[in-house]
């Protein structure tokens, strides 16, 4: 008997089954990786107490601290100083919720200290065929890897916390393929802000994406973790790509991935994975990598937006016109040249070392415009020590921008770095919603050589026409 | 939990798409570690001004939106984070339903572990209701049925498992606990 052809998703799907879903009751789903931070967990442990439950698997659980985390630069003490007492606290429950629980905790300025989504695949902790689940909707990150990884809410934390299991509908799946090269300053970030503006916000609603085609196989992982990132930014429950070649490349040798013998038969077990010939998705969408533009947004959310070198559409509805009026923005203009206020380079989107390399090569012997305030902070404590290493920090610095400790920052403005009512920021971060860097401010979501472009010119400006395309 | 069964309400009317969970709860508000008290802060951006006074033009402020249980919203309701601060945000305000066209997938698990119904209608339905605000209406979980003033009858579904969790007061994670020798025998296997 031969097995029907299945997607990367069902292979995954069917191998993590607990019990099956029946006509009344989900599937329960057993979860191999649970991440967690201290925003969406407190709770979650409160209730694990009142019931007196233990957490199943400590060994499957990974902390750290990144939300309300301050990324400000460390006293003389070589810590970091947390100003916000209520952050404090929050903070402190979290060191509090996985001393009682046993659970491996990479605390605020600790050298594995990070965004949830970068430390994970950087320890070696993201593999393919996992299911991993974090309070934190951009955990689709892990899917580069060819997991399926996706967000989940506190009860659902708790769920996992106490039984290593969560109850699961099974999503429908949306094939993605984006064919030929993308020409040279079109990064992978511009693929999905692109792959976003087609789909629209609410398009990959129910669904999981699978990326496919040359040009996602073209892509880095770092790259990959960009284009996987912003697939809620389509309402899509997770997205995920093929592991091949380049990831087993990217796992081999860090501290969490397996080791001689172990390796080598995860690796075969990983070759069994891809989508096989002849499986069927229920939804597909094509792109053509060749006429993708360097994009940037011009409304409030990820779906609203366009090549850099376009205008800003005349609303057709009441969201787009209350958007505009938000962004204050006028139809029909373009974006190129709008005078800006603020620059963040960062965020589980674009903090890894490729994109502060991008964003370096657009600062080195330039100068932050004059009353730009430019933040660059790095996704987690190793990238820091690497892009100082390289001497990135030195350059960013040169150029007057302001160099961080890891953390959120300020794409989620809940840890002291914000915009001011009324500014306008170019972003590499992921969400462009009203107030989302700040009550008031206003968001350009666009590629890391796009954010350092505004800052040395203060404008919104394409970076091929500043360093040449 | 409460078991839920029907409740009649007034609708208040939030006529914008893709409302996101970053509007029905804004991030500074998620620095704490319980859910107490935590329905002052919904919609705070748009629902206070920045010395935090209430905006007398914005719905939830209204004197005749006072009381209202069900909300009537733009198409794709709950976008963005995965934050379960904003259902709790919401029903600690007093609703116990959304109603829209489309509903995000994480805010939607969230709400039904809060005991908020996400009730997803037709077209012609939402535009009904969105043209109606006060509008009584009437919502029975036990039959799936949202009733409008002119007595139409209009069918929703919810998720069969959290409907009878909901019905039964039931904790989803009781049910998961239940299924402990089920769960050692996969990892055993591992």
């Amino acid at each position: 008997m031969t097995m029907q052809p299945r997607t990367l998703f069902e292979k995954i799907w069917d191998a993590h089954l607990v019990k099956p879903p029946t006509s009344e009751t989900p599937a329960v789903l057993y979860v191999d990786l649970h991440l967690v931070h201290e925003v969406t967990s407190p709770q979650a442990f409160t209730w694990l107490r009142d019931r007196g439950l233990q957490v199943r698997r400590p060994e499957r659980t990974v902390a750290t601290m990144d939300h309300s985390t301050p990324t400000t630069p460390r006293g003389k003490d070589g810590k970091i100083p947390i100003l916000d007492k209520q952050a404090a606290a929050q903070i402190g429950q979290l060191e509090t919720n996985c001393k009682d629980f046993g659970v491996e905790l990479h605390a605020l300025g600790s050298e594995r200290q990070g965004i949830v989504h970068v430390i994970g695949p950087e320890m070696g902790l993201t593999q393919p065929g996992t299911t991993i689940v974090c309070g934190d909707s951009h955990t689709s990150t892990h899917g580069a890897f060819g997991a399926l990884a996706f967000g989940i809410g506190t009860s659902e934390v708790s769920h996992v916390l106490a039984t290593q299991c969560l109850l699961q509908n099974r999503a429908k799946t949306l094939a993605i393929t984006v064919e030929g090269k993308v020409r040279p300053w079109v990064t992978a970030k511009d693929i999905i802000l692109a792959i976003v503006a087609r789909l629209g916000i609410g398009g990959g609603t129910g669904q999981v994406i699978e990326y496919r085609g040359s040009a996602i196989r073209g892509l880095t992982m770092e790259e990959r973790m960009t284009v996987c990132n912003m697939s809620i930014e389509a309402g899509a429950r997770a997205g995920m790509i093929a592991p091949d070649d380049t990831t087993f490349q990217y796992l081999n040798g860090r501290e969490r991935a397996p080791k001689g013998n172990a390796w080598d038969a995860a690796v075969s077990k990983w070759r069994t994975l891809p989508t096989d010939d002849g499986a069927t998705f229920d939804n597909e969408m094509k792109f053509d990598g060749p006429s993708l533009e360097p994009m940037i947004t011009y409304g409030t959310n990820p779906g609203m937006g366009m090549p850099i070198t376009g205008v800003v559409p005349t609303p057709t509805n009441a969201t787009l016109e209350k958007a505009l009026k938000y962004m204050a923005l006028e139809a029909g203009k373009p974006l190129l040249g709008k005078a800006i206020d603020v620059v963040f380079i960062g965020s589980c989107t674009n903090s890894r070392m490729s994109d502060l390399r991008a964003a370096a090569s657009v600062f080195k012997g330039r100068k932050v415009a004059a009353g730009v305030r430019a933040l660059v902070v790095p996704g987690s404590q190793q990238i820091k020590k690497e892009a100082e290493a390289e001497g990135l920090d030195k350059v960013f610095l040169a150029a007057g921008a302001e160099w961080r400790e890891a953390g959120c920052s300020m794409c989620i403005a809940m840890n002291g770095d914000q915009l001011q009512p009324g500014q306008y920021a170019v972003s590499t971060s992921n969400r462009n919603f009203e107030g989302r860097q700040g009550a008031g401010g206003r968001t350009f979501l666009a590629s890391p050589y796009t954010a350092a472009a505004a800052a040395v010119t203060g404008k919104v400006t394409d970076a091929r026409t500043l360093v040449g395309g | 939990m409460e078991p839920i069964r029907t409740f009649a309400s007034k609708t208040i009317v939030l006529p914008i798409d893709n409302v996101d969970t970053d509007q029905i709860i804004p991030a500074r508000f998620l620095k704490v570690t319980s859910k107490v008290g935590i329905g002052k802060h919904l919609f705070a951006d748009w629902r206070y001004d920045a010395a935090g006074t209430p905006k007398a033009d914005f719905v939830l402020n209204k004197p005749e939106a006072q009381g209202a249980q069900v909300l009537v919203a733009g198409d794709n309701f709950g976008c963005g984070s995965s934050r379960e601060h904003a259902p709790w945000a919401l029903v600690d305000h007093g609703f116990r339903a959304i109603i829209s066209t489309t509903i995000a997938d994480i805010f939607r698990n969230n709400a039904l572990k809060n005991g908020l119904l996400p009730i997803v209608v037709d077209a012609a339905t939402h535009k009904k209701l969105l043209a109606a605000p006060g509008a009584q209406v009437s919502v029975s979980l036990q039959d799936q049925m949202l009733t409008l003033p002119d007595g139409g009858a209009i069918p929703f579904t919810i998720d069969p498992f959290a409907r009878y969790c909901l019905l039964n007061g039931m904790d989803e994670l009781d049910f998961l606990l239940s299924h402990d020798e089920a769960i050692k025998q996969f990892e055993a296997k591992m």
